[in-house]
């Protein structure tokens, strides 16, 4: 019945809306934008890194592919099937399957529980093993993420916070999900730790047959662990395609400046890598700008720009691009 | 010599027992020239450059060793004297901005009293000079942000607004602790023009904190890199990313993955963690995560030598 080619999720036209204020605020009830029009496809076994800027939508719309957060607008699909207004109950069923990570481990994890009744908890909630077979599950599960059996008594605070991050893993994967979004799962971790992590996380997917759906504001880490990337620029996905191809030649104008502006070790004695600056500030998702959205900050915006808003449209296959002028090499 | 620190030591008495957070830290820096610090969480970055400033203030707190400054001694020095020297010629810029900024008033306000403060000059003057050095950060419409309270900028233009007051006493050192490290890579990329520009044209001299290696790949002229409170390696940019030395050094650069070219299938990762400062292991504190340790490894720390490009490690001294 699985068919490899068979997107596990999908949205289109997506959107999440925030209201903020109230009618009584100076500013009035105002409307923040935070996922706007986003149609994304996410096929079985690959791993979907999101990227752009703070506070372009990635959290939010992470949040909307597992239904932490309803959504405004549009249609979410997991298997072809419409959960976009599923309700918990109906949803019960799917919770297994799809799952989170999240950038701070210790903020999800309960302090006064001992790390392995803690992995314990989800196959508690969800499973229907006995006490036995729960215990035998989380001694499989911790060496699935590297952590020790007399790890198991210990307190998250005796912990690391790459072990931290092992033991947030171990609880997602506890129920063999499908699915896993990780939003930040190295952010917070020092450099030396995030590699292992970042092995860790592929060495589990190619055991688990997982799907990744991954957020991280370091490039270079998203690009090792992506096959597909989406560049999100005030709540839209404005470019998307293979991780590598969309990184060695990027097409949309702000695609190109992010990762000319990644800091890079180079060896050679000046630098050769031209960067390109971008003016102006990230405009505000409460009012976003007219026509294309990045048009107050696009080195070549023209007037078209500036009143015709572009589609993402795939202009060389698995490549789509949503601007006027893109760069195709 | 703009600034030398030798044989720094901080120590911390705590109720687990004392941390040596800086343990023989020494350093010298020229004018106009950019030092890079780096290294990991805890490893010594912050303490040490506020143990520069006579900012540690907490009363558990020893400093030992000697810190010259245009060669006057500042280990010892009063508090006000410290103080003056900050506000006149030493500046400095954390992570988050507001730190120096207060919420209450407009930031050319702001600036202009930072400016008045150290030179005894007119407001309308002080207010001209505000406005030059908001053009010089690269505001677009300086005039117009003087009068913006800080909660009207974004997180860029904060950290802006704070190296222009920085560089309202046109300091001859600037000490930037991850000034960049809570913005965006874009944003971040300006910030850094801003920097090396600066140096370019008021010769001032700059450390820069961080832990991103291709931060400091792009800005520094010489880096000098922590682990456990000691430095591990310094050099010249060249030398310590072209011929990095210390096996933590070269794992480190080995772990980053690459943004262009061939994707390794597993990244070369260090095991393990960096070590608590209350329980440092037997000999070279980086020992337990080394991928060459070997016996002598276990019989004290090895030590960084004299030598422009250095690397405390017993295997490095022998070859
Ligand atoms: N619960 C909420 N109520 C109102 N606005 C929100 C809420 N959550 C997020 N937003 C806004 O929606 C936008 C997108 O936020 P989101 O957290 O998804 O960004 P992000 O890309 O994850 O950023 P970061 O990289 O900083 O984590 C922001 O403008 C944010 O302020
Ligand atoms: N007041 C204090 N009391 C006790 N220990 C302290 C104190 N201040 C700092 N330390 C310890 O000193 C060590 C060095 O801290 P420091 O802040 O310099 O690290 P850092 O390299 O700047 O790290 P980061 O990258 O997280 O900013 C740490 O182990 C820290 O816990
Ligand atoms: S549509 Fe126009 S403004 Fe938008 S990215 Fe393309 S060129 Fe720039
Ligand atoms: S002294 Fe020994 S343990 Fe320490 S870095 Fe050198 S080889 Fe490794
Ligand atoms: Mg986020
Ligand atoms: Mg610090």
């Amino acid at each position: 019945m699985i068919d490899a080619d068979r997107p596990i999720l999908e949205t289109r036209s997506l959107a999440k809306r925030f209201s903020i204020g109230t009618r009584f605020s100076a500013e009035g009830r105002r409307t923040v934008h935070a996922v706007d029009n986003v149609s994304l496809t996410v096929r079985r076994g690959e791993t979907v890194g999101l990227v752009g800027e703070s506070g372009c939508g990635k959290s939010t719309l992470a949040r909307c592919l597992v239904r932490l957060y309803d959504i405004t607008d549009g249609k979410l699909l997991f298997e072809g099937d419409d959960i976009t207004s599923k309700s918990l109950s109906e949803l019960r069923p799917l919770r297994r399957r799809l799952q989170m990570v999240f950038q701070d481990p210790s903020a999800s994890l309960n302090p006064r529980r001992r790390v392995g009744d803690l992995v314990a908890e989800p196959l508690r909630i969800h499973g229907k093993l006995s006490a036995k077979e729960i215990a035998a599950r989380v001694a499989e599960l911790f060496e699935l993420v590297g952590l020790l059996p007399d790890h198991m008594m210990r307190y998250p605070h005796e912990f690391s916070g790459g072990q931290r991050q092992r033991v947030g893993i171990a609880r997602a994967i506890a129920l063999n999900p499908d699915l896993v979004v990780l939003d930040e799962p190295v952010s917070a971790l020092d450099v030396s730790v995030q590699a292992q992590i970042v092995n860790l996380l592929a060495d589990l997917q190619e055991k688990l047959k997982l799907t990744y759906i991954f957020i991280a504001h370091d490039l270079s880490v998203v690009r090792q662990v992506s096959t597909r990337i989406a560049v999100m620029y005030l709540g839209s996905i404005v470019e998307e395609g293979p991780a590598e191809e969309v990184f060695a030649t990027p097409a949309h104008p702000y695609s190109q400046a992010l990762i000319s502006a990644v800091p890079v070790v180079e060896t050679t004695p000046t630098g050769t890598r031209k960067r390109i600056i971008l003016t102006g500030d990230v405009p505000s998702p409460l009012k976003p700008p007219s026509g294309c959205r990045f048009h107050p900050r696009c080195p070549i915006a023209a007037d078209r720009c500036r009143s015709e808003r572009p589609e993402l449209t795939e202009h060389r296959p698995g490549r789509k691009m949503a601007c006027h002028f893109p760069t195709l090499t | 010599m703009i600034l030398s620190v030798r044989d720094l030591r901080v120590s911390f008495r705590t109720h687990d027992g004392p941390v040596r957070a800086i343990d023989g830290v020494s350093f010298d820096l020229e004018e106009s020239e950019i030092l890079g610090v780096v290294g990991e969480s805890g490893s010594g970055k912050t303490v040490s450059l506020l143990a520069v400033m006579g900012l540690i203030t907490d009363p558990n707190a020893t400093i030992q060793g000697s810190i010259r400054y245009k060669g006057r001694e500042l280990v010892g020095l009063p508090p006000r004297e410290l103080r003056r020297l900050r506000g006149n010629e030493i500046a400095m810029i954390f992570q988050d901005p507001m730190t120096a900024l207060t919420p209450v008033y407009t930031i050319g306000w702001q600036i202009a009293e930072q400016i008045r403060a150290h030179r005894g000059v007119s407001k309308a003057k002080a207010m001209e000079r505000v406005e030059e050095l908001l053009a010089e950060v690269n505001f677009p419409n300086p005039h117009e942000a003087m009068s913006r309270y800080p909660h009207q900028l974004s997180g860029g233009m904060r950290q802006r607004a704070v190296i222009a007051m920085a560089l309202s006493c046109d300091p001859a050192l600037l000490v930037a602790d991850e000034p960049t490290t809570a913005l965006d890579v874009t944003v971040q990329a300006g910030i850094l023009d801003l920097v090396r520009k600066l140096r370019a044209k008021h010769k001032s001299a700059v450390v820069f904190i961080t832990h991103d290696m291709g931060v400091v790949s792009e800005l520094a002229d010489r880096v000098m890199v922590m682990y456990a409170g000691r430095v591990v390696e310094r050099g010249t940019r060249m030398e310590l990313f072209s011929d990095p030395r210390h096996p933590y050094t070269r794992a480190l650069l080995g772990s980053i993955p690459p943004l262009t070219g061939q994707k390794p299938r597993r990244l070369p990762a260090i095991p393990g963690s960096p070590p608590s400062l209350l329980r440092l292991p037997q000999g070279c504190a980086f020992g337990p995560r080394c991928p060459v340790r070997y016996e002598p490894c276990e019989s004290g720390r090895p030590g960084l030598g004299g030598g422009a490009h250095a690397a405390a490690c017993f295997r490095v001294a022998q070859a």
